[in-house]
């Protein structure tokens, strides 16, 4: 689960790690009365969309699709250019490189004290998988997108672990401080943020912490002058206050109907829909319908415990796909039984009034019952008994190879 | 033979009142596999009835290894529930036993309970944990065998080849093509598909190196981490027997997670595409078709003159 800037910030604030002085505007009217309210010369103006690289982005009309500002975080030396930028990025759809040709629209807005920049450094937190433990990642080089630094210059990442259990020691900190040049005021500013950010990180189970950049203030003061925070979905039972953070308009409508359902489902390009039990088998069975020349239009899984309801809601939203040419079923069978799944897919096709070609695959328990459960029914589908045969069954289906 | 449990194995499992315990057990104790008894705390003193089988619940896991003497427990507590039985285990194995195997089916355990639990096992050498979020493990043995999950135990057949991967049913999968070219398995783990976890590819393979009756190792992994990269440049060292790879997620787009909490490309990094040629670079026999599991296997052990053809 990610959450906006502003949102992170007001974590930040209360962990007493450093920000500016900032306010959430959704409108101009708003964005206007907060510089007003924080009485600074400079101030940034900045979209609010979950997606990154939001700086170098560009706003677009939503309804005549045309270029309406370049850049989705401004910096306003006046009240008249504050309440320009707020209308440019208002209710506008930003491109970003993480967006999509599509973008997202625009509604919140950050405006925030300007900062005397001395230098930009990059921070992260994040989870290690390899070496089971938080990884913080460090650099002096800020500001830019740290892919690229990790690629030209990685003598410039400097590492360091902590365990939840331990926390992240001064000491370390400290000696993190060090490799990054840090001295004096700017030394001890960071030492202390970077051990209250490495709390924060483990009460909240956050997933991930970015500050990009993490600026040197004139003062020789630590700031955090981005911040993108995301949370482990499994702990949110610790956590409820999460659920007031959520932005609904920034997650796929059709992913969290489909979560409601206990079904994980992942939108692709393609016009072959799967319906698939178990994570991996599923993966499996868009890599087969890719190597025989189709396109898988969505990942699906229905999990170890779908019933006829899940598996007709799994039906009802694959089909809501307009690309859409084909569907591909493919169930191994261990708790889930091959001929509930059967009698399922039956019920959702009249339920749903299938019309495009439809390609069941069952292996495992009842198989043989769930083939003849739909041979037996009127329903036009064809059945077939291996990985293999599924994906060129469907690809042929739909009018062959389309690569 | 098998790794790390046979026939023999004395098994527990943790929420044994629950209803997937109940199941699960049942289905396990039909397999073949010795449950010997449970723990649900508060719930000491009962008695779970499995076929042909009555067996004793008790409130902690000392109490159930000290009085069964079981060697292995599996877990089917709900997610927040499952850190801390993880623990319970191991401390009590370790105290008791002086090691044990831990089989953790749950899905969803936060991922910071995971790294304590890691950094927990390390301070008890001899336990071992398989998951979390995995089918867990199974031993096909003459007459069924040892099954510390929830896999089909069906689709199962006593052979010589050994088996590993972070899915669930994608090894049913692969289970099914290594027994449709006619060749039985010793023993298959499921190490799960969570970003931090227990047993990974690395401590299968040595164990299955190790074992005389595994003759060549199906490995499936999938997008995400560097595990399989990792395994490969292992094996090329280490791992003498033929060795067949098959990674999922080859069309998984970056940034986006595959159901699975660690199935997820970020950073340009964990591609399948990467992780095949980790396998291709260390001799691993690759399947790059899922339905050619099977096949890839066959010719893996044909040019290592295991098979004829």
């Amino acid at each position: 689960m990610n959450i906006h800037e502003y949102q992170a910030k007001a974590m930040f604030r209360e962990s007493g790690v450093s920000v500016q002085r900032g306010v959430h505007c959704t409108t101009v009217e708003q964005a206007l009365s907060a510089y007003d309210s924080l009485n600074s010369d400079i101030v940034a103006v900045k979209s609010q969309i979950h997606a990154g690289g939001r700086g170098k982005g560009d706003l677009f009309s939503p309804d005549s699709g045309e270029l309406v500002m370049q850049g989705g975080v401004k910096v306003a030396f006046s009240r008249e250019e504050v309440e320009t930028f707020a209308s440019n990025i208002l209710g506008h759809r930003l491109v970003t490189k993480q967006t999509g040709p599509s973008g997202k629209i625009v509604s919140n807005l950050y405006v925030e004290s300007g900062c005397d920049i001395a230098h930009e450094y990059y921070l992260a937190l994040l989870v290690d998988r390899e070496e089971d433990a938080i990884l913080v990642m460090a650099s002096t080089e800020g500001g830019v997108d740290i892919e690229e630094v990790a690629e030209t210059s990685p003598e410039a990442i400097h590492k360091a672990w902590f365990l939840p259990s331990d926390g992240l020691s001064e000491e370390v900190a400290h000696s993190l401080g060090d490799s990054l040049g840090l001295s004096g005021t700017s030394r001890s500013s960071f030492a202390e943020m970077m051990v209250r950010l490495a709390s924060l990180f483990t009460e909240k189970d956050c997933s991930m912490i970015e500050i990009n950049p993490l600026v040197r203030d004139g003062n020789g003061s630590m700031v955090a002058l981005d911040a993108k925070v995301s949370f482990d979905e499994n702990a949110a039972f610790r956590h409820p206050w999460r659920e007031d953070l959520r932005d609904i308009s920034e997650e796929s409508d059709v992913e969290v109907r489909a979560h409601e359902h206990g079904l994980s489902y992942v939108d692709l390009e393609g016009n072959i829909g799967c319906l698939v039990n178990g994570a991996g088998l599923a993966m499996a069975t868009m890599d087969v319908i890719k190597l025989y020349g189709g396109e898988p239009a969505n990942f699906l899984d229905i999990g170890g415990g779908a019933d006829s309801e899940s598996i007709t809601a799994a039906f009802e939203i694959i089909l809501e796909d307009s690309r859409l040419e084909g569907i591909l079923v493919n169930i191994f069978g261990g708790i889930i039984r091959c001929d509930m799944v059967a009698r399922s897919i039956i019920e959702a096709s009249e339920e749903t009034g299938l019309r495009i070609p439809l390609v069941v695959r069952f292996s495992g328990t009842n198989h043989e019952e769930g083939r003849k459960v739909l041979e037996e029914s009127d329903l036009d589908v064809i059945t077939v008994s291996t990985l293999g045969d599924a994906g060129e069954a469907i690809v042929n289906a739909i009018g062959g190879n389309q690569t | 033979m098998s790794i790390w449990i046979n026939e023999e194995t004395r098994v527990l499992i943790q929420g044994i009142t629950g209803s997937q315990g109940t199941f699960h057990g049942t289905r396990m104790v039909e397999y073949g596999t010795d449950i010997v008894g449970g723990v649900t705390p508060g719930k000491g003193g009962q008695v779970v009835e499995l076929p042909g089988r009555s067996v004793p619940v008790f409130d902690t896991m000392s109490e159930a290894v000290s009085s069964t003497g079981a060697q292995a427990s599996v877990i089917y507590v709900p997610a927040r529930f499952a850190a801390p039985a993880i623990i319970e285990a191991a401390d009590s194995f370790h105290e008791l036993n002086e090691g044990g195997l831990i089989v953790c089916i749950t899905e969803g355990i936060p991922t910071l309970d995971m790294v304590k639990v890691v950094s927990h096992l390390e301070k008890r050498p001899g336990v071992r944990l398989i998951g979390p979020n995995c089918p867990g493990i199974i031993s096909p043995g003459s007459n069924g065998g040892c099954k510390i999950g929830i896999m089909p135990g069906y689709i199962h057949a006593k052979g010589r080849i050994g088996i590993i991967s972070k899915s669930g049913t994608l090894t049913y999968e692969a289970v099914a093509q290594t027994m449709s070219v006619g060749e039985g398995q010793t023993t298959c783990v499921g190490i799960g598909g969570d970003p931090v976890n227990g047993t990974g590819f690395i401590e299968c393979l040595e164990a299955f190196e190790k074992d005389p009756d595994t003759q060549a190792v199906v490995m499936i992994g999938e997008i995400g981490g560097t595990a399989e990269e990792e395994a490969a440049a292992w094996s090329k060292a280490n791992f003498s027997k033929p060795l067949v790879g098959f990674v999922a997620g080859a069309t998984a787009p970056p940034g986006k997670r595959m159901g699975h909490a660690g199935a997820i490309i970020s950073g340009g990094k964990g591609t399948a595409e990467e992780k095949f040629a980790a396998f291709e670079a260390a001799g691993i026999h690759i399947a790059r078709d899922p339905s050619k599991i099977g096949e890839a296997l066959v010719s893996a052990l044909v040019e290592a003159g295991l098979r004829e053809s």
